[in-house]
């Protein structure tokens, strides 16, 4: 009988892929954010968590993610339902790199300047994707940090432009300074979902908004 | 139409440190990549840019864009950027006394400058305060 129903399932995702109308096809959501706001973590969490997979490799290092990496097909049960959604993990976003930071990691000069040269390509890249290619966006914000920026004033205001559905992710409540809250009180007209992707703390909620946000 | 001035800049042996205030009448005419010139023509001199009127959220996106393309690990490090909404009461203000004239309230003050010039020391509602320092 379950073997049964397994076939049914498998033939009737199989049909539904087959006969999808573009208006079916998985919504490219966009994981954007400043550098260091664990997008790529949260990104590799999703991925591993609902393909097996990851994206991309984590680090402490600014800008450690330099081009957006595309994860397909990332099927998110919840309740009953499915949403397939493709995750875009995008290069942190800011107005200045200056290759002198990255010499603080221990990089060699030459490392660090062509480690600076492609984190600039990646800003433009992510921002590229935002005005042309995504379905919504995934905003991530270190809930440790002030989340009162410049740049995510701006990016917050250029998603809004675009009428893009936007969740904002208060990220790393793992952290004993962290403060959802504030993130909150950041961005009062927009949702905010603390969860730590790190240690995987509230990720059932997180699936939850995604399927409400993006389904 | 009204005939606006070239930017001159400054010969670039002083001391001091240009400030470009552009009106909200003046972008207003410019294409976007025009406006985008103008800022970063005004940067890459080493000069602060104070933008009456701001850029709209498209203009900003693409002001980030084209200042990424730009850097040049050992010239330019990107930009500083500061924007000060201005409260839909709006009664005036310091900028538009100086401007003399009202603006709309939906536009911004905004505050540009090289990255490796400007840094913003404190920012709130009421306040933004930054230290610029010489070339």
């Amino acid at each position: 009988m379950g073997l049964l129903t397994d076939l049914r399932s498998s033939i009737s995702r199989v049909t539904a892929k087959l006969f999808a109308t573009p208006g079916q096809e998985p919504k490219r959501i966009g994981i954007y954010g400043p550098p260091n706001a664990g997008k790529t973590t949260l990104a590799n969490r999703i991925a591993r968590d609902w393909t097996g997979d990851a994206v991309g490799p984590e680090s402490r290092v600014p800008h450690e993610t330099r081009r957006a990496r595309r994860k397909e097909d990332v099927e998110i049960k919840r309740n009953g339902n499915s949403v397939t959604i493709d995750i875009v993990d995008t290069p942190g976003v800011t107005t200045k790199v200056d290759y002198k930071e990255f010499l603080e990691h221990d990089i060699e000069e030459e490392d660090a300047v062509r480690r600076s040269r492609e984190a600039t390509e990646g800003v433009a890249e992510a921002m590229h994707w935002l005005r042309e290619d995504v379905d919504g966006v995934i905003y991530v914000l270190d809930a440790a940090e002030d989340p009162f920026t410049q740049v995510n004033t701006m990016l917050i205001g250029i998603i809004e432009s675009k009428d893009l559905p936007v969740l904002i992710f208060a990220n790393k409540i793992d952290l004993e300074e962290a403060s959802a809250q504030q993130i909150a009180n950041a961005f009062p007209q927009h949702e905010t979902v603390p969860l730590s992707a790190l240690e995987g703390d509230n990720m059932d909620e997180v699936y939850d908004k995604i399927a409400e946000y993006f389904g | 139409m009204i005939e606006v001035p070239e930017i001159q800049p400054d010969d670039g042996d002083g001391d001091g440190v240009q400030i470009d205030l552009i009106s909200g009448e003046r972008m207003a005419n410019l294409r976007t990549m025009e406006k985008i010139r103008l800022i970063l023509d005004g940067v890459h001199d080493g000069n602060i840019v104070i933008l009456e009127e701001g850029l709209d959220p498209d203009e900003e996106s693409r002001l980030i864009e084209v200042t990424m393309s730009e850097i040049n690990p050992e010239e330019f490090t990107g930009i500083e950027i500061e924007t000060y909404p201005r409260p839909s009461s709006d009664d005036g203000g310091l900028f538009n006394r100086l401007m003399g004239r009202e603006s709309d309230p939906d536009n911004k003050l905004t505050v540009i400058g090289p990255a490796n010039r400007i840094e913003t020391l404190h920012k709130d509602e009421n306040l933004i305060s930054a230290l610029v320092t010489r070339q």
